[in-house]
């Protein structure tokens, strides 16, 4: 029987990485995402998983090392944050395009300047085009259920992607959570073990990585865009198969309280779980306005957005994440481009919020609820606007 | 003494192996001394072998999509963290013979790049790689510049070198400091087994890299790679060049051995640097106060190693 416990979220996404016997771990050290990775080396240390815990030097050195592990046909999982998500960058393209499953849980946190060890989801969005299918988390529960599932959809030999699980440093990754710990035996039913189509092997050898001439190259990007589009139908179906095994449904838009909604909020990650709370209080006072979380965020599940959408006219995107001399957030920019020129289209409305750890309040939703229903009447001068700046 | 030399013999000139890991055809330059030297290390570690490559003239010049000169698993991710690369080869093998997922079998597991992506950018990933331990070779080709993307200084770039970002002019005689040493930088990481080889010395060259391959825990060989393109030298006096290298005191062959130092070839009567400086493009800029300052350094140098040799 699975137990439901009071857990840390880190301490439970490890657990969730050793149910899902993770092989090799390699993994650097970052404030928010030290316990994901401290508690997976003391599994192994203490023999609870068979896996090989490289303590490498530095997060680009992880990010190889997982390269190679997963070219040689290990179950690969690490963990980063922010700077050292940064530093990676130069390679989190090449699995990708490379096809090599792996599994990362990215503990979100803001990117320096000024230094900042708290949430938010910039170093994500730096991230966004480097091919990985990338998933948030609400709350640690999905946050445990997300990493087994990102195990059966980057392995699925249909998919072969790396993928990423959000989960917001400290608001999540720090707080004890009572979560639900899948048995073993359901995991392993879940998840067969990594059988990779290529590895590397001396019985059979291939070149891993080779030169892409230009006659070449374009069509590796297109075949790799294609695999990350044809991956929706394997995640979907791999969140099916989760509902049956474990009893909880996920669906890469989730709607909550949307039915005859004037207003809708549009969030990711932690933040959804407040914005719940500030939808219910304003429902109370009579006004009709819903939420839409995006759990799927890439690749970007559109015809479920739309369809979650549905009649509403308004819609109030919430970036977490300020792309200085952009038109907006990455959020809001995705919706507008989403429904441009489409006939019926909501008025899209683009918010920043919740920077570098500040915690976005009920009041904050309200306000920016009010502020998307004046501006779908009068046309604001900025196409995007921060919620809470002081300006003293 | 390291028990896993007692059973091996050494390559012989007259039984060579016959496979060649590394096909012809690939892409290198006429009289490329790195690809020479890169043949005699498959040669040496025959088919059982994982290839870990960074980026750089061996890499593009073996692996042009569709064509591969590979007969071996070989994988290229990037330049610096070839090392890295060869950590996860080497965790993943690990685990999975453990769990019977694979032959229990030993494969090499060859990590391999130029000065620069070994001396320079890839110094901090080397580093983390041998501290850590893992059980793999790491082969420098040390052709002394960035000739894949022509021909620009590295630190491995010797003493007054001419390349395109270090040019000799009014203000400058080309390259201004002394060739890093890399292999010292190596044995300070304590790990068992240090070399230094040269394709002039083909059988020396082999048999350091077969024991590099054989030590348990990491080894590194650092191999003097004669490049005609990026040293204006001819291309059929490559072989030469390497040898001159050697018996001028330029590059000394010897292998560190659990700390030991023990020299290969010991140089009774050197040849003047002067040897080996001409007829390469690259120093013929140089006046007579260089070449001095060259020669007593390379004397110098050498003492040192010597003293090493009989210290340890």
């Amino acid at each position: 029987m699975s137990k439901r416990v009071g857990i840390e979220v880190s301490i439970a996404i490890s657990e969730a990485v050793g149910l899902a016997r993770a092989e090799v771990i390699p993994a650097y050290p970052i404030t928010p995402q030290t316990h994901i990775v401290e508690h997976l080396s003391e599994m192994v240390a203490n023999g609870q998983l068979d896996a090989e815990f490289v303590p490498v030097e530095s997060e680009h050195a992880a990010m190889s090392c997982c390269c190679g592990a997963a070219a040689a046909g290990a179950r690969v999982f690490t963990s980063s944050s922010s700077q050292g998500l940064s530093l990676m960058s130069e390679i989190l393209y090449i699995p990708s395009t490379m096809r090599l499953p792996m599994v990362m849980v990215v503990a979100n946190r803001a990117m320096s300047a000024p230094i900042s060890i708290w949430n938010d989801h910039q170093d994500i969005m730096v991230q966004r085009d480097i091919g990985w299918i990338q998933t948030f988390a609400e709350n640690g529960q999905e946050a445990v259920d997300l990493t087994i599932h990102a195990f059966k959809v980057a392995e699925n030999r249909n998919v072969s992607l790396p993928m990423i699980v959000n989960i917001d440093g400290f608001t999540l990754s720090h707080v004890i959570e009572p979560i639900e710990l899948p048995d073993q035996e359901d995991v392993d039913k879940y998840l067969p073990p990594f059988k990779p189509r290529y590895k590397l092997d001396p019985r059979r050898p291939i070149t891993m990585g080779p030169v892409g001439i230009p006659e070449v190259y374009t069509e590796a990007k297109v075949a790799h865009a294609m695999a990350m589009k044809n991956s929706r139908r394997y995640i979907l179906k791999a969140w099916k198969e989760f509902e049956e095994v474990f009893g909880r449904k996920y669906e890469p838009v989730e709607t909550y309280r949307t039915e005859d909604a004037e207003v809708l909020l549009v969030g990711m990650g932690s933040i959804c779980e407040t914005a719940m709370t500030a939808v219910d209080e304003m429902r109370d006072q009579g006004q009709k306005v819903g939420l839409l979380k995006i759990r799927l965020w890439r690749p970007f599940p559109a015809q479920e957005f739309r369809k979650a959408v549905g009649k509403t006219k308004i819609l109030a995107a919430i970036d977490r994440c300020l792309p200085p001399g952009a038109v907006c957030g990455p959020v809001g920019a995705e919706l507008r481009s989403m429904f441009y020129k489409i006939p019926g289209a909501p008025k899209i409305f683009s918010f920043v919020a919740g920077l570098g750890g500040r915690d976005v309040t009920v009041s904050r939703f309200e306000e920016i609820v009010d502020k998307a229903r004046a501006y779908a009447k009068k046309r604001p001068r900025e196409l995007y606007e921060v919620i809470g700046v002081r300006e003293k | 003494m390291i028990p896993e030399f007692e059973k091996f013999k050494g390559f012989k000139a007259k039984s060579m192996p016959k496979e060649e890991p590394l096909a012809c055809g690939h892409r290198a330059c006429q009289g490329c001394g790195e690809v020479l030297a890169l043949r005699m290390v498959m040669k040496a570690l025959g088919k059982d072998v994982i290839v870990c490559s960074a980026t750089g003239c061996m890499e593009i010049i073996s692996s042009p999509y569709p064509h591969t000169a590979w007969n071996v698993p070989w994988i290229h991710i990037a330049f610096e963290n070839a090392a890295a690369v060869a950590s996860g080869v080497e965790s993943a093998r690990k685990v999975l013979k453990r769990k019977k997922k694979i032959p229990k079998k030993h494969v090499d597991i060859l990590a391999v790049g130029g000065d620069g992506a070994t001396g320079d950018i890839g110094l901090q990933w080397i580093s983390g790689a041998m501290e850590r331990g893992h059980d793999f070779l790491y082969v420098c080709l040390d052709n002394e510049a960035y000739m894949n993307t022509g021909v620009q200084r590295s630190g491995c770039t010797p003493y007054g070198a001419m390349t395109t970002t270090s040019p000799p002019g009014k203000q400058s005689f080309g390259q201004v400091t002394w060739k890093k040493n890399i292999p010292a930088i190596m044995v300070a990481h304590n790990i068992p087994y240090v070399a230094t080889a040269s394709p002039a010395y083909f059988l020396d060259l082999m048999n350091k890299v077969k024991k590099a391959a054989l030590v348990k825990g990491p080894a590194y060989v650092h191999i003097f790679s004669p490049c005609p393109t990026g040293w204006g030298s001819a291309g059929e006096r490559s072989v030469e060049f390497a040898r001159l290298a050697v018996e001028t005191k330029v590059f000394p062959l010897y292998e560190v051995i659990e700390g030991r130092y023990i020299m290969s070839r010991k140089i009774k009567k050197a040849k003047p640097v002067t040897e080996y400086l001409k007829g390469q493009k690259r120093f013929r800029h140089l006046d007579e106060a260089h070449v001095d300052y060259i020669q007593k350094r390379v004397d110098a140098e050498y003492e040192k190693l010597l003293r090493l040799s009989e210290m340890t």
